[in-house]
């Protein structure tokens, strides 16, 4: 995990998406507890103040919840609600550029959902 | 109100205005980045907040108080300063003795704690250390000192990367633990960045802008293309810098721009804090914002 602090995508969303990509990947599994923010401001060199601004967006979501005392713990069923959220995102997010790339190269559709399938047995 | 208030402060060395009319708050709590190229009057703001120097005009004000020759309001300060004023002679840990003459609150075992994590030898004498360790020994003074207010000038002067690192870490461990008013001046703004909340910036004695990072660079945008097509959008509105090669030129603008006003073949991208210091603060073009 790395932040990129030249990245157009402000630092706190970087360190949401990565705590989810810990969530997805089985890195922190339901229920158990994620690192704090200081242990995240600390690791990350970056103000306690924006990690805590990324793990209350996730709080907000749902994925993570406090337990008063102990800590930030990852909500059963999180996994799911993160793949389901990025499903959503994928044709925005993924779709339309490679789309407007293999346009660009005047690469014909047939070409592009070959390369498509090459990359899923890849 | 608590916090260093800094109110419309002058002061002149000879002929050279160092700082002109500066007002600026530190509020309690928070990391700032005072960030100034060098001979922007960084050093002198922190000794005239210190009181070390006097200014020619305005007040400083601690916690509510004034800080001229209000020892009880100052103690709250810590400097770590880029200058050494200790004797060459004295040994590390007499250094550290004598500090806590003067803060009370000074937490000698966490100096000592952090003098190891370091590798820094405290029986060695003040003369003895290399640049880098100079600035290291200067750093354990001020975390350990448990001031309210921690005035860093220059801190990771000399500091190799593995040591910058440790610094960058140790003071958020610090902060985390026990908050206090952390400014940190430095020209060197990549590496701050991350860690600072609210950004000050100083050129040539004045203060150019104070405000969070992020509502700073919610407004800084670069927008690149084709020259005529790029100067025709950004005309009127508020250009910080430009830059060209060949037909295809970059300006920099202070506003916010909506992604759907941009006409197509041109790019928009934000702007980063070292980008936005750089053409803020740039002498030759760019008007000032």
């Amino acid at each position: 995990m790395e932040i990129r602090f030249e990245d157009e995508k402000p630092i706190f969303l970087q360190i949401a998406e990565q705590i989810e990509d810990g969530i997805l990947s089985g890195a922190f599994c339901e229920e158990t507890q994620i690192p704090s923010t200081t242990e995240i401001s600390v690791g990350y060199k970056i103000n306690p103040a924006t990690a805590l601004k990324g793990i209350n967006l996730l709080v907000d979501s749902g994925i993570v919840y406090k337990k008063r005392g102990v800590g930030m713990f990852v909500a059963s069923g999180a996994a799911k609600k993160i793949m389901e959220k990025r499903r959503k995102e994928f044709y925005q997010k993924y779709i339309i550029k490679v789309t407007g790339e293999a346009k660009k190269l005047q690469l014909t559709q047939k070409e592009l959902t070959e390369m498509i399938e090459r990359g899923y047995k890849g | 109100m608590k916090g260093i208030e800094v109110k419309n402060v002058s002061k002149a060395f000879g002929k050279v205005n160092a700082l002109r009319d500066v007002s600026v708050t530190f509020e309690k709590e928070k990391i700032y980045g005072l960030l100034g190229r060098n001979g922007a009057g960084k050093s002198t703001l922190f000794n005239v907040i210190t009181n070390r120097i006097f200014p020619d005009e305005g007040m400083v004000f601690i916690d509510g108080e004034t800080s001229a020759g209000n020892d009880s309001a100052l103690q709250k300060i810590f400097m770590m300063s880029e200058k050494n004023y200790y004797p060459e002679t004295m040994r590390l840990s007499e250094v550290i003795r004598w500090t806590r003459e003067f803060y009370p609150d000074f937490d000698t075992e966490y100096a000592r704690e952090l003098a190891g994590r370091f590798g820094l030898d405290l029986r060695k004498k003040v003369k003895g250390l290399s640049t880098g360790y100079g600035s290291i020994f200067k750093i354990i003074l001020t975390l350990s000192s448990n001031a309210d207010y921690l005035l860093f000038d220059e801190p990771i002067l000399g500091l190799d990367a593995n040591h910058r690192d440790m610094f960058y870490k140790i003071l958020l461990e610090k902060y985390s633990q026990n908050p206090c008013t952390v400014v940190l001046s430095t020209h060197l703004i990549e590496e701050v960045s991350g860690v600072i909340e609210d950004v000050v910036i100083i050129r040539q004695g004045e203060i150019l802008k104070q405000a969070s990072q992020e509502e700073l660079l919610a407004n800084a945008f670069v927008i690149t293309g084709n020259a005529a097509e790029v100067d025709r959008f950004t005309e009127g509105k508020k250009i910080l810098g430009t830059e060209s090669l060949g037909g295809f030129k970059t300006v920099y603008l202070s506003e916010f721009v909506e992604k759907s006003s941009l006409p197509s073949g041109l790019e928009l991208s934000k702007m980063d804090l070292q980008k936005y210091f750089i053409q803020l603060t740039n002498h030759e073009g760019g008007e000032m914002a």
